[in-house]
């Protein structure tokens, strides 16, 4: 059954290609058939596989499926092969599940676009791209997925090509992950040249044989990894395309700007976590990075006026809260709260493109009072908002972020700081999560609802309602009784944390101080935004910094992107080819001076052979 | 004999096409059209011929031919063909066959002239991969330029007598230079040994003083490094390519570019391991400095053909860093980047072809919003814009990663400072992909997208890179030993730093 493993990959890519090619000439029921229907079959075949995997579980927990060597070349030999192991099997189950959901959604969502087969072909492309990242056993093959799934990000974000500010923020999410992916691409010349491969298990063994702990070498290769994965994640310094890639449409965000692609980064860490592990230094950069970023872009949504940016500023600060774990060594933690954050998420985006569709705005200040007429997305943003503010044990988000906020006080790395900021990120989440459910759901309604929604969008809705409430019993705390499944199936790849820190903050505490913070947060929505106060967006400094994300953008607009343009235009016409063209000036110049000699007139020629004859005897004179 | 035929076939083709325009254009293109298949049928049966019995053969060459020319002076007419040469050559006459077709309804003028051009570029390129006589070589080199300079001259664009002599100037001085050289190592083999030859495995062997080695080598150095083109001796190119109509440009970036990094392969390595050693430093800077000179300039230009020249300038960069790194991954990937660019960028001159053919006009400014009326030829645009910029499962990233981690074994600082040519890759290629195809059509343009033809033409280019992209093996193994004789002289042991 296992064997199956390579048509995950192929069936998308295949129906990628035939919308591509053809997708223009088909009708919209085959393209729907096609688009959703190839992501249907691959969450099935790997529904398969992990049973199977379950159920019988190969060899060392693992299996390997070689396909054909990539290249082979003075003993670089990367392979085109997917490895299967607990970690790739449940990033697989999430991207393929949560996919074909999103898939399903956009049969509905994007009937009446005139490029529904273009919109499906990326997607499909997306999908396989990011099977590839996931499922690679070589980091050659998972930079192929790193960049595809970047060049879907492109194409989706710039979907909607007539608009030059889409086609601007498409440049912009391409551009600023390619710092990213430049510094993770001198990362595998580095890491193959000193290990010898880039096949991921061996280089780690050898990494971890060759390497001492805090090795400037390892701190290197540690480092221009995580240049890739702060790009590709949306963290400090680079997270400032995020946002701007909401000019997608609201599936896209759902999928890659939500569930899957941005975790990328997150799952490049954890897979090479013996290397993070070998530079303590960048390891724990990664979660001061998580910790910053996550307070930041809390903040940031905190003032955000369009729904789907105050959902894009969450998912930066909720992938902080992943970097943090990773920081921490908490990898488990890490890919648990991937887990849910991708049910909750794509959950809250594909309401939020219920609601979009329905009232054909974005601005949370001129919603309100839609929760009478779009129930069932009322619903779907209070289900995913509890979840994504941690109601505690009712929702899938609490134990994933409970579980990081204990680790950050009890692991190795943890410490009061780090708690103290978790507990800080679940009060702003919290408190921005209401904001928006209150701002687009309570008070006065302000406009007309035209649309509702079919039945391929409620039962996508209904399922992730159902996985963001329940998702998180896959793994409950011991210390209450529960069983920590998922972190037990990790175990075999990612070493479980050591709790060293005991008291004084327990872990009751920090249940207790979670569930407080999130009724706080409630609380303080509630009286700011609530539907008895004044609907005016704040007009203050700080708020106004907040809404412009810091202000990244204009300092790199100043520090980067005008310098760049400047030279470029101003060497547009090749510096170099002013000598050569300065040359054949001159030339031509001296052709007319000479030209001027030939006058035709038998005395001046005479008179210039004098000359000469004499001027040659004077040399030969002197010279003698 | 097959060797000297492929040559034959293109010159008597050439001529015959000529001959038979004044009846009739289509006849004409149809001649050339069959001339270049049936090389390129040739060319895949030496090939096949060549993979039935390369285990039990080791052979160096698959096939040679060789004559007495001019005895007093030991010039022969002798071609031989190995993996690079074969590689090369299926290159040529499978981009000669998509100039062909993408020019089909382009020239209008002259035509038996100027596919009688095409064929005699095409015969000097056969002959310059597969000249083993460096007197003949050389003979070859120079026949590249003539029909070359009538290309660019009588069927360019706007300022393509300015343009021409420029392509003419650089390189026939260059060439001047390394004609000196050529004769002079011949007069130095025939002082140490008392024999005249220009016989390329016999001067091989020639004992050389280091002074004089390195001397010689500048010779041959400056021919092909204006041919690759290096930086700064590049200028002649973005005008060349602008001008030259689109089986030129193809033809030009696709092939004559490469026939300088062959000849940096061929000759230079093997001939001058010395100075090859101590001037790889600089030469790998100069190869740099192109990578990142090249993408800025892209960045900046408004004519789209002129931009895409300006990346040719950049991936050529790629290939002077990768033939002078010292070592078997970078030289195989400088190789797979030569094949691979010239398919990528040869597309994109043909898709500016397409476009200029339809709209007027090269100014990215004038076009936009391309996809609302061609989206197929837009989605091409797209495929093809990516391949140029690296992205992986294209052809261009297995060159440019080979080269990258082939370099980063001889000098890191400057494999770090090249690969921020991926970076301002990133910019060209968003730039043709976005200003061309995306944003709103603000001139209302409505054209006719892609005919089959073009379809076709385009389609198998991109094949080609994705079968480069995923799967290079078979061009690897097919160059390998041919490479692996250049270095061995060159670089005798490399350095592996652990």
């Amino acid at each position: 059954m296992l064997q199956l493993l390579w048509l995950v990959v192929a069936i998308p890519v295949a129906s990628a290609t035939l919308l591509a090619l053809f997708g223009s000439n088909l009708s919209r029921r085959v393209v729907a058939v096609l688009g959703a229907g190839s992501v249907g079959v691959a969450a099935l075949i790997t529904l398969l596989i992990g049973a199977v995997f379950l159920a019988s579980p190969p060899m060392g927990n693992v299996y390997v499926q070689h396909l054909w060597t990539w290249m082979s070349s003075g003993g670089f030999t990367p392979e085109i092969a997917f490895y299967l192991d607990p970690v790739s099997l449940l990033m697989l189950l999430v991207v393929t599940f949560v996919g074909f959901l999103i898939h399903l959604y956009s049969v509905e969502y994007m009937h009446d676009d005139e490029g529904y087969a273009r919109f499906f072909a990326y997607m499909n492309l997306f999908v396989a791209s990011m099977i590839t990242l996931v499922l690679a056993n070589n980091l050659l093959l998972l930079y192929l997925g790193w960049e595809g799934v970047g060049l879907c990000s492109f194409l989706l974000i710039g979907f909607w090509y007539r608009d030059p500010q889409n086609v601007r923020a498409a440049a912009k999410a391409f551009i600023v992950t390619r710092f990213g992916d430049t510094a993770f691409a001198v990362g595998l010349l580095l890491l193959f040249t000193r290990l010898g491969t880039l096949d991921i298990q061996d280089a780690m063994h050898r990494a971890a044989m060759q390497w001492s702990t805090g090795s400037s070498i390892a701190t290197a290769a540690a480092a221009l990894l995580l240049g890739g994965a702060v790009a590709k994640s949306a963290q400090l310094p680079l997270q400032t395309w995020l946002p701007d890639a909401m000019a997608g449409p609201t599936p896209t965000s759902a999928l890659i700007h939500a569930a899957t692609m941005v975790t990328a980064g997150v799952y490049l860490i954890a897979r090479t976590h013996v290397l993070f592990t070998l530079a303590p230094s960048i390891q724990f950069l990664v979660a001061i990075i998580g910790t910053v970023t996550m307070l930041l872009a809390a903040f940031s949504a905190l003032a955000q006026r369009d729904m789907k940016r105050v959902l894009a500023y969450s998912t930066i600060s909720q992938i902080g809260y992943m970097f943090l774990a990773l920081g921490l060594g908490a990898w488990s933690a890490a890919m648990f709260h991937f887990m849910t954050h991708a049910f909750f998420k794509a959950l809250l985006f594909l309401a939020a493109g219920v609601v979009i569709h329905a009232v054909h705005e974005q601005d949370l200040y001129r919603m309100g009072g839609l929760r009478k007429e779009l129930r069932l997305a009322f619903w779907a943003f209070v289900i995913g908002g509890s979840a994504l503010a941690g109601l505690p044990l009712i929702t899938a988000g609490f134990f994933s972020k409970d579980l990081i906020l204990w680790q950050s006080w009890a692991g190795p790395n943890g410490n009061a700081w780090f708690w103290a900021a978790g507990m800080t990120g679940a009060l702003l989440t919290s408190l921005y999560t209401f904001r928006m459910i209150l701002l687009a759901f309570y008070g006065p309604q302000q406009l007309h609802v035209r649309a509702k929604s079919g039945l391929a969008v409620r039962v996508s809705l209904v399922v992730l309602c159902s996985l963001s409430l329940v998702g998180g019993y896959v793994d409950t705390p011991p210390h209450f009784g529960g069983t920590p499944a998922l972190s037990n199936f990790l175990n075999s790849v990612l070493p479980p944390l050591e709790e060293v820190h005991i008291g004084p903050i327990t872990e009751t505490m920090t249940v207790l101080s979670a569930s407080t913070v999130f009724a706080l947060g409630l609380w303080l929505a509630y009286l700011i935004f609530g539907p008895k106060r004044s609907r005016q967006p704040a007009q203050n400094l700080l708020e106004q910094l907040w809404l412009a994300g810091w202000g990244f953008d204009w300092l790199y607009d100043k520090l980067l992107v005008r310098p760049f343009q400047w030279i470029a235009r101003k060497s547009a016409a090749d510096p170099v080819d002013v000598p050569i063209n300065g040359l054949a000036q001159v030339t031509v110049l001296g052709y007319r001076a000479l030209r001027l000699t030939q006058t035709g007139q038998v005395r001046w020629y005479a008179a210039g052979l004098a000359l000469g004859t004499a001027a040659i005897l004077a040399i030969a004179f002197v010279a003698r | 004999m097959i060797l000297l035929d492929l040559i034959l076939i293109l010159v008597t083709g050439g001529i015959a096409s000529w001959i038979a325009a004044r009846r009739s254009a289509m006849v004409a293109r149809w001649i050339t059209l069959a001339s270049l298949l049936v090389n390129l049928i040739l060319g895949i049966g030496i090939w096949i011929a060549h993979l039935g019995r390369s285990q039990s053969n080791p052979a160096r060459w698959f096939v040679q031919c060789n004559f007495n020319w001019i005895p007093q002076f030991g010039i022969r007419i002798h071609l031989a063909i190995d993996g690079l040469s074969l590689a090369l050559l299926l290159l040529t006459y499978f981009l000669g066959i998509m100039a062909v077709l993408s020019s089909w309804r382009e020239i209008r003028e002259r035509v038996g002239f100027f596919h009688f051009n095409l064929l005699w570029v095409l015969a000097g390129i056969t002959g310059v991969f597969l000249a083993m006589d460096v007197f003949l070589f050389y003979l070859f080199w120079e026949l590249m330029l003539v029909p070359m300079y009538f290309l660019i001259g009588i069927w360019g664009h706007e300022r393509r007598i300015y343009a021409a002599t420029k392509f003419f100037l650089f390189t026939q001085l260059s060439g001047l230079l390394m004609l000196i050289a050529i004769i002079a190592l011949a007069i130095l083999h025939h002082q140490s040994t008392g024999i005249f030859t220009f016989d390329y495995e016999q001067l091989l062997k020639t004992a050389l003083s280091p002074r004089a080695a390195r001397l010689l080598m500048i010779g041959f150095l400056a021919a092909f490094l204006v041919k690759l083109p290096a930086f700064p001796f590049h200028t002649w190119l973005p005008d060349a390519h602008t001008e030259a109509p689109t089986a030129g440009s193809v033809i030009l970036a696709g092939l004559l570019l490469k026939t300088g990094a062959y000849g940096l392969i061929r000759f230079v390595l093997p001939l001058f391991p010395g100075p090859s050693r101590e001037l790889a430093p600089i030469l790998m800077s100069i190869g740099v400095a192109g990578i990142l000179y090249g993408a800025v300039l892209a960045v900046g230009q408004t004519d789209l053909k002129r931009l895409v020249a300006y990346t040719s300038v950049s991936h050529m960069g790629f290939v002077l860093l990768g033939v002078f790194a010292g070592n078997e991954i970078a030289l195989e990937g400088a190789v797979v980047q030569m094949i691979s660019h010239g398919i990528s960028t040869g597309a994109l001159f043909i898709l500016a072809g397409l476009l200029q053919e339809r709209m007027h006009t090269r100014e990215i400014a004038a076009m936009g919003g391309l996809w609302e009326t061609m989206p197929a030829l837009s989605g091409a645009g797209m495929v093809f814009a990516m391949a140029s910029l690296g992205l992986p499962g294209l052809g261009d990233f297995v060159g440019e990663f080979l080269v990258l981690l082939g370099a980063y074994r001889a000098n890191v600082p400057l494999t770090v400072v090249a690969s921020l040519g991926l970076l301002a890759a990133t910019l060209y290629g968003l730039r043709v992909a976005q200003n061309a195809f995306q944003g709103s059509n603000p001139h209302h343009w409505k054209l006719p997208d892609m005919l089959p033809r073009e379809w076709m033409v385009l389609g198998l280019m991109m094949v080609g890179l994705l079968w480069i992209g995923l799967y290079p093996q078979p061009i690897l193994n097919t160059v390998r030993p041919s490479l692996a004789a250049a270095q061995q002289s060159a670089f005798t042991q490399e350095i592996v730093r652990r």
